[in-house]
């Protein structure tokens, strides 16, 4: 065969880590915060001083059975810690505190949609607790390093996938749907900017029928979702282009440079690793009870995919829409106090998922944000229906609550944003409206339909939108069609 | 008998009915310093206290001198483990052992002298030069704490506390001819106690008698929030149920008070001799002092009986693997990045952060502790776990279940606790298996996690002392000090004081 | 049985610079000491369970409250080398 036709399928597997919202670290009293200046966030313990002992936070292993559940894996009713044994300056120890053969969660799985109703069911191998690292600032300047250990034992939960993402959009939809599913549970902000979330891929690609995975590189630094997927687009088209030009892709570390586009190789090998885990004796065993399973189990929030299949079937909502919706936990639940108020969910729908989105992102604010009623929201859209506002004046007022809020009655007053509706005065306004544009009344006359939008045009502008346009444009033609 | 050589419980008395002062003490401890701390070398710096600051503790516990194992971190005081590396470290925060010992009214006296990061049996290996024997300043102390037990049998401090992963206390102890303790594993918090196995480290007390051992157990013992391995003993659950005999007088308490042990009374308890630990090796003097100890329990009405601990002999290599794998990972934080010693070489070798690793702890580590790290890296390392490591960890089981089956009808276990008095400076110094099998009859206790201790049961014919070591089931310490205490009311081996 | 090549290679695992000596001494050392070890290849040690922890511990936890931090000058009052509030180290290369 050609080589050119040879047909490709690319394999990805990610290695997710994830900061846990909990008020200090994993195992000392450090607050567990972001951005304050360095080294100003640590203790005798997280700056692993000769003598100290970790005792773990008993938050970070109830936010990792929820996560475990969340993601429907196994929750391991015996776990313990390991010792992960490598050296860098960013790991105060010379090891890291982590799980290798009884890790908290197994053999979970995550559905992730794909075209249609269709979904894809992406595997979780396991999910464990470890500690985070500290900071490294290359001053390049200074020809040094320097090390902030703020970060240092900072609770992560590291959440591996099979290798059963089969293109950079796959895990792009993935990483989505496992950031909304963690957002959800409110054990962690999922920020990639931040670091919060961070994500490396294992990436190789095979031909098409053939079932041996081939040679894999390590993605790393993939800071942003769309890193994640541009990496991963160009890394598997590299390894392409190796394959296709008779050579093997080499397994390695690589990093992506977002300014260039480009994955290159990392130049400081450190040789084979040999991390010679080995139980941290430092820390006891634990065990999970079935009681506390069960209760975090009770206790835990409708997941989005959850939400979206009861809103569409509840609100008779498109998939579309409600996809919209769940992304932001605030803007469905608002969504749904709207739905109590007003029959009109679709257009609740168009409202928060149009305007509303473009207002936040315009203000760069989150939902959270700002303060805005569903009663507000309502009365825009039923005084819309109701005809006495226009779509026009309507956003006016949604602007101007989102401003200050008051009340939509009020402003409509306040403002004199009610449309003219009144028989009389609309004919009026017609009657002027053809007196003055006797061209564009003629050439309506003569059959030509789009000139009575002309004059409904020119009806709004004269009466600064207030007019109805649906009635003005009844009455014009009503009017033109008389004089015949 | 001067001040310095009393005992802490008699200097407590002598305070309390105003025969001497806190100031009187620490003047006596440091005249004797001046005297023979050239020719010991018992400690690695000193600490001086002035009058003003010693006249506060007056009204406390133990207002007492006592010397600190440089392995146990006290505030903004230099802490180096006897080793290079450490250089200048001031730990910003005290162990839990300091902070009990402060509230007590202790008087650091200084860092004892101690085998490199406690890897030694002979305190040879400390960066500050080895400690000498009191008793023969040709021979050495025992190790790891051999600057503890040296300075409390120089009288240099009224006592002392050490660390005993494998013997580091009791070796030691019994070759000066001092009272040793190691208590159970999880009775005294090993937060601040700079690790070298993390599994089988305990600090506990270096003191002239046994009723001293008992009150600065007291001060030492008890469940700290800061060590995960620490025993809250209100649970239970630690205590091994199955057998009755263990069960203590005080058991619902958190920490008993020791001095409730000290009773002249062994009546009808039953001791085990284990006959593994009387083979090849042993010095006779040795074994003979050990069974005239047996000779007067005896006639204090204890019974004792022969048993089998059969794993004894995989103790050592047990030993070497477990404790050298930890060490292995515990060192890996002396780096050259945060604090401590910085070494880089002349010119780049592989790049400048792996060179300054290497570098450093070519500089900082001796060779004692390059061949543990070594070795315990090695049992770690991909392809080698199970056959070691593992292993290991398999074999501590059997070890450990030998204790649980023999305590099921004995009340205490008594050995030797070293195979031989002193031995000279340098002479297993570049042997390092023969040092390693100078633990041989310690070992089991921490590989167990039960208490034991070695109280002082003779002297050679060279004036060198021996030492007798009882081993009781965990959180029994009550158990060593009654037999101990009984058997030092009937013999006068604790009252010689070396003259130097 | 344990070459200087292996030795090497422990030690750089280990990151420890050897001089040829050294790793010719430790070479020797560590084979008479494996040796011993290798006692315990005597044991049969089917269905016996590691021991990691002697004491029969299991959950101990803290809870998630809050004890203030050491000041950025405590934290750095040991540090080696210092620079706008970190820890300087050799610079690294990626």
């Amino acid at each position: 065969m050609n080589d050119h036709q040879k047909q490709f399928e690319t394999v990805i597997g990610l290695e997710v880590h994830v900061q846990l919202d909990t008020q200090t670290k994993i195992f000392c009293g450090c607050p567990n915060v972001f951005g304050k200046a360095p080294n100003t966030q640590t203790c005798p313990v997280c700056l692993g001083l000769p003598g100290t002992l970790p005792v773990l936070n008993q938050q970070v292993l109830l936010h990792a059975i929820k996560i475990g559940l969340a993601l429907n894996c196994n929750i391991n009713t015996f776990i313990k810690f390991d010792r992960k044994n490598y050296y860098y300056p960013d790991l105060p120890k010379g090891y890291q505190i982590s799980q290798f053969d009884y890790p908290i969660a197994q053999n979970g799985h995550l559905d992730i949609p794909i075209k249609g109703e269709e979904v894809k069911r992406i595997r979780i191998n396991r999910a464990h607790i470890e500690e985070d690292a500290g900071k490294l600032i290359h001053d390049d300047a200074g020809n040094c390093s320097l090390v902030d250990y703020n970060r240092t034992g900072t609770p992560l939960i590291e959440i591996v996938t099979e290798a059963d993402l089969r293109s950079p959009q796959e895990a792009y939809d993935y990483l989505q749907l496992l950031k909304l599913t963690l957002k959800y549970l409110y054990v962690s902000d999922c920020d990639m900017e931040k670091g919060s979330l961070r994500c490396d891929a294992n990436i190789s690609i095979r031909e098409k029928g053939e079932t041996q995975l081939g040679t894999k590189t390590e993605l790393k630094n993939l800071n942003s979702f769309k890193a994640v997927k541009a990496g991963l687009e160009f890394e598997s088209e590299r390894q392409k282009q190796v394959v296709l030009a008779g050579n093997r892709v080499i397994q390695e570390t690589r990093l992506w440079d977002e300014n260039k586009g480009i994955t290159f190789a990392m130049r400081s090998k450190e040789g084979s690793h040999d991390y010679r885990y080995f139980p941290e004796p430092d820390l006891v065993p634990f065990t999970v009870e079935e009681k506390t399973i069960q209760e975090i189990k009770e206790a835990m929030p409708e997941l989005p995919s959850e939400k979206q299949k009861r809103l569409i079937s509840q609100y008779q909502i498109s998939k579309y829409d409600a996809n919209i919706l769940i992304q932001d936990k605030d803007i469905a639940l608002f969504f749904e106090q709207c739905a109590e108020l007003c029959p009109h969910t679709k257009k609740i729908c168009n409202w928060l998922n149009g305007q509303l989105l473009q207002e936040l992102n315009t203000r760069k604010n989150t939902f959270r944000d700002i303060d805005l009623k569903p009663q507000a929201l309502t009365d825009i859209i039923l005084n819309t229906e109701n005809g006495i506002i226009s779509n026009l004046a309507a956003k006016d007022i949604f602007k101007l609550i989102l401003d200050t809020p008051q009340s939509v009655a009020a402003l409509i007053e306040k403002k004199g944003l009610a449309q003219v509706s009144d028989d009389a005065e609309l004919t009026k306004l017609a009657d002027e409206i053809i007196e003055q544009n006797t061209k564009a009344a003629n050439e309506f006359q003569q059959g030509k339909q789009n000139a009575l939008g002309f004059l409904i045009g020119q009806a709004m502008r004269k009466t600064q939108g207030k007019a109805n346009p649906k009635l003005i444009g009844d009455i014009i033609k009503r009017r033109l069609i008389d004089a015949q | 008998m001067k001040l310095n050589q009393r005992t802490a419980h008699e200097l407590r008395d002598l305070i309390k009915s105003n025969e001497t002062s806190v100031d009187k003490i620490y003047a006596a401890v440091r005249t004797q310093i001046d005297k023979s701390e050239k020719e010991v070398n018992a400690f690695v710096r000193l600490q001086e206290h002035n009058l003003q600051d010693l006249k506060p503790k007056q009204d406390l516990a133990f207002p007492i001198p006592i010397a600190i194992k440089d392995n146990i971190c006290i505030k903004e005081n230099e802490t180096t483990c006897a080793s290079k590396i450490l250089a200048g470290f001031k730990p910003p925060y005290n162990a839990t052992v300091i902070d009990k010992l402060l509230d007590s009214g202790a008087v650091f006296i200084g860092n004892a002298n101690m085998d490199e990061f406690a890897f030694g049996s002979s305190t040879e290996t400390s960066f500050f030069g080895p400690t000498k024997n009191p008793w023969d300043l040709k021979c050495v102390p025992g190790g790891s704490s051999g600057g503890s037990t040296a300075a409390v049998a120089a009288d240099e401090a009224i006592w002392a506390i050490g660390s005993d992963p494998g013997g580091s206390i009791r070796q030691p102890a019994s070759l000066c001819g001092v009272v040793g303790l190691k208590p159970t594993y999880g009775r005294v918090s090993r937060y601040g106690l700079i690790a070298f196995a993390s599994s089988l480290d305990q600090i506990g007390p270096i003191t002239k008698d046994v009723t001293d051992s008992a009150l600065l157990l007291n001060i030492l013992a008890g469940h700290d929030p800061k060590d995960s391995t620490s025993a809250d003993c209100r649970s239970i659950n630690l205590l091994n149920t199955r057998n009755q005999r263990s069960k203590r007088s005080s058991q619902n308490q958190e920490i008993p008070d020791y001095t409730q042990s000290l009773i002249e009374d062994v009546k009808g308890l039953t001791i085990g001799i284990p006959k593994e630990y009387f083979v090849e090796g042993m010095d006779p003097e040795v074994k003979d002092a050990v069974m005239a100890s047996v000779a007067i329990l005896k006639d204090q009405g204890a019974c004792f009986k022969e048993i089998s601990l059969p794993h004894t002999e995989y103790a050592v290599a047990t030993y070497y693997i477990i404790a050298t794998a930890e060490a292995s990972s515990n060192l890996a934080r002396f780096d050259g990045v945060a604090f401590g010693l910085r070494e880089r070489p002349s010119q780049i070798r592989k790049n400048t952060l792996v060179d300054m690793y290497e570098e450093t702890r070519d500089k900082g580590f001796g060779m004692e502790a390059k061949r543990r790290i070594m070795l315990g890296t090695y049992s770690l390392s991909s392809g080698y776990y199970d056959a070691y490591y593992l292993k290991g960890l398999k074999v501590r089981s059997l070890i450990k279940q030998d204790f649980d089956t023999a305590f099921e009808e004995l009340d205490a276990i008594i050995t030797p606790t070293s195979p031989t008095t002193a031995f000279k400076i340098g002479e297993r110094a570049n042997d390092p298996l023969s040092m390693y099998l100078s633990d041989i009859y310690t070992i089991s206790a921490n590989l167990s996690g039960i208490p034991a201790i070695s109280i002082p049961c003779g002297f050679s014919k060279k004036g060198l002392p021996i030492g007798l070591q009882i081993m009781a089931n965990a959180f029994n310490e009550e158990m060593l000090l009654r037999i101990a205490y009984s058997y030092e009311q009937a013999t006068e081996w604790h009252k010689k004081r070396v003259n130097l | 049985m344990i070459s200087t090549e292996e030795v090497k290679n422990i030690a750089s695992l280990s990151r420890i610079h050897l001089k040829d000596a050294e790793a010719g001494i430790l070479s020797q050392d560590l084979e008479k000491i494996l040796d011993y070890i290798n006692k315990l290849e005597q044991l049969e040690l089917s269905g016996i369970d590691p021991t990691t922890h002697v004491l029969p511990l299991k959950n101990v936890f803290r809870k998630d409250a809050v004890i203030p931090s050491l000041k950025q000058e405590q934290a750095l009052s040991f540090s080696i080398e210092q620079k706008d509030g970190a820890f300087k180290v050799p610079k690294i290369i990626e």
